[in-house]
């Protein structure tokens, strides 16, 4: 009988296709929302993991989130440096800055500063120059995003130089780097070159970037660091959460995209649960007959839930295509962050299983009270 | 009793709880086995209603219910329901044939509920085609035949399984006089055996010579039995 329920599902092309749709529509407007939306928590958090070889960030106990930048004194590195468990603690830089060009034209910039001396959360990967050519006077690395947008089209050239608080800047490497929410170019530069780069401020030290010696974990040493300095410090992954929690509670961005993903998945249900009812009512007659000739209630019911599931399933399929389809399209075009993790396709899978039992319930409701003695009356 | 395929006894039937409609009352019946019995009368005597109650398709309000020796009232809806599946075949004024099966397909279901396999149900739907004329539309969908021919996808519809009781509401009313005809020759034909019992609801004076027993309904009674030929072998 199962394969009888196929056959009434897909011999009424108008109406298989528009339960397609329904389910395929909400199906890619949920995965595709929801992965852009992952993508952007992952942006988020993409500077704090840029610097992959920093498993313990110390800030000013009241800094939020990673942009949330209050500087600390000096002397806190020393502090830091003398918690036991600490193997080093270096000084690392974040901040804006203005860069000034030859022909006059200003632009805002984020600048990372570098400790001097470890050079810890350098690039993860350069494309063009050396990371040692940092060492040199004035020497700055910029992201391969922030060359393209300062000097579109035009070749990795390195030597260019331009200004930044009045001071000369030499473009000296083109580095990878994650997109960030600001979307200003990135330098990389030397802690004390950084300082002069940036407008003046009284204390410049953003970060402590430390690592836990080798026989304890970030965790213990970063709970040691709280303790001895009444400092705020993270493990890595700690402070990604602590930011995209940030993100989340603070911004509209969990209710923007929340309010789409429901959109979805209503439009959805009700395009997929009109036209399956529509299909249901349409066979009811033939449901009543099969009824009379011995089908029983619980093979209708499986009928119905295989119809359901089968168009969800190939629905799902199509939608979740497209939603990758279109994350391949916006990562090549560079313009969106789009994440779809697992956990995205799970989700839209059970929202999807929701469509589909809300939708079927309507029907099973018509066809389990349907009386076999009505198909004998016109 | 044994060659006696359907017996009511004192059968009464109503609807509804606010104001009762009595749709049968009393009615007294017997339809031998091998035998075609046309049950008729004027429109709201109670012809379809009586007719559910022999299918298992409805309970009586009281009375006795003997259909190839089942006492219908005392069984509960899930045996009825295997005893359509196995015992009972169906043929329905408006045909109700899935639109979307062909032809054979559609004759085959019957078989495909009890759990035959698909292969031997599809052969066994179109031998009993070709026996009903229809070999060479086999492969058509309902809606590319004419009325006639659907009626005859129904007919063999309902014999695919070989149930011993088959039950026709007003078979020939939505067709033509000659498809009516054609159809109840075909149905005397084919499906009357002498291990069957079959009955057919009409109020189509044009067919009551097919009957080899005529049995009259009047305000939910049987109001007279007549036996126009010879009863067969
Ligand atoms: N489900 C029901 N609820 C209430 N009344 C019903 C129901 N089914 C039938 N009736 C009533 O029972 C009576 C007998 O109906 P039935 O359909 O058996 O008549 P019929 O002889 O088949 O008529 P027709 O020739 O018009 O088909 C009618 O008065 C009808 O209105
Ligand atoms: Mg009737």
């Amino acid at each position: 009988m199962i394969w009888v329920a196929f056959q009434m599902l897909t011999g009424d092309r108008a109406k298989y296709f528009g339960m397609l749709l329904g389910i395929s529509f909400a199906t890619l407007l949920i995965a595709q929302q929801s992965s852009i939306f992952c993508g952007l928590l992952l942006t988020a958090s993409s500077q704090i993991y840029d610097a992959k070889d920093a498993p313990i960030w110390v800030m000013d106990p009241g800094m939020q989130f990673v942009d949330d930048i209050k500087p600390m004194s000096e002397n806190e590195l020393w502090r830091v440096r003398g918690v036991p468990g600490v193997a080093w603690a270096v000084r690392f830089y974040k901040g804006l800055g203005r860069a000034r060009f030859g022909d006059g034209k200003f632009q805002q910039v984020m600048i990372l500063g570098l400790d001097d001396a470890y050079m810890v959360g350098a690039p993860r990967e350069m494309v063009l120059g050396k990371l040692e050519d940092l060492r040199q006077p004035d020497a700055v690395i910029m992201d391969e995003r922030g060359y393209r947008f300062l000097w579109p089209g035009q070749p990795y050239t390195l030597g260019r130089t331009f200004e930044m608080n009045d001071r000369r800047a030499v473009l000296v490497g083109v580095c990878k780097a994650s997109r960030t929410f600001q979307t200003f170019p990135i330098l990389y530069t030397r802690f004390s070159q950084a300082v002069r780069f940036a407008p003046q401020e009284r204390k410049a030290l953003s970060f402590i970037l430390a690592a836990p010696q080798p026989h304890l974990t970030a965790k213990e040493v970063a709970l040691r660091i709280e303790e001895r300095t009444k400092l705020k410090a993270l493990t890595r992954d700690e402070f990604a959460d602590v930011t995209i929690w940030y993100y989340l509670r603070r911004t509209g961005i969990p209710i923007n995209f929340g309010t789409t993903v429901l959109l979805g998945f209503f439009v959805g249900t009700a395009i997929a649960g009109q036209t399956f009812y529509l299909f249901t009512v349409e066979n009811l007659r033939q449901f009543g007959a099969l009824k009379a000739m011995g089908v029983t209630n619980l093979r209708l019911v499986g009928m119905l839930l295989f119809q359901g599931l089968f168009v969800g399933i190939v629905g799902y399929g199509l939608g979740i295509g497209m939603a990758a389809g279109f994350g391949i399209l916006s990562e090549r075009s560079d313009r969106l962050s789009f994440y779809m993790p697992w956990q995205v396709m799970v989700g839209t899978g059970l929202a999807v299983l929701l469509i589909i039992l809300l939708t079927s319930m309507v029907s099973l409701r018509r066809v389990l009270v349907l009386e076999p003695a009505q198909v004998f009356r016109a | 009793m044994a060659d006696i395929a359907v017996r009511c006894q004192q059968v009464t039937k109503v609807f509804g709880d606010g104001e009762p409609v009595h749709a049968l009352r009393g009615v007294n019946l017997e339809v031998p086995f091998g035998e075609l019995a046309l049950l008729v009368g004027p429109s709201g005597c109670g012809k379809t209603t009586l007719l559910c109650i022999l299918a298992g398709l409805l309970y009586p309000t009281s009375g006795q219910v003997e259909v190839l020796g089942h006492r219908l009232e005392t069984m509960s809806a899930n045996q009825l329901v295997r005893l359509r599946m196995r015992e009972i075949g169906f043929v329905f004024q408006q045909y109700n044939l899935l639109p979307s099966l062909t032809a054979v397909e559609n004759a085959a279901v019957p078989l495909l509920i009890q759990g035959v396999p698909r292969r031997e149900a599809l052969q066994r739907a179109g031998e009993i085609l070709h026996q009903l004329g229809l070999a060479e539309r086999r492969q058509a969908y309902p809606h590319q035949l004419s009325g006639g021919q659907q009626q005859r996808v129904a007919i063999a519809r309902a014999l695919v399984h070989e149930p011993r009781f088959l039950v026709c509401d007003e078979p020939t009313a939505a067709l033509d006089a000659e498809s009516g005809r054609r159809t109840m020759e075909l149905i005397r034909q084919v499906a009357v055996r002498p291990e069957r019992a079959v009955v057919v609801v009409t109020h189509d004076a044009r067919i009551f010579d097919f009957g080899q027993r005529i049995i009259y309904m009047n305000d939910g009674k049987v109001v007279r039995e007549e036996i126009p030929h010879p009863r067969r072998g």
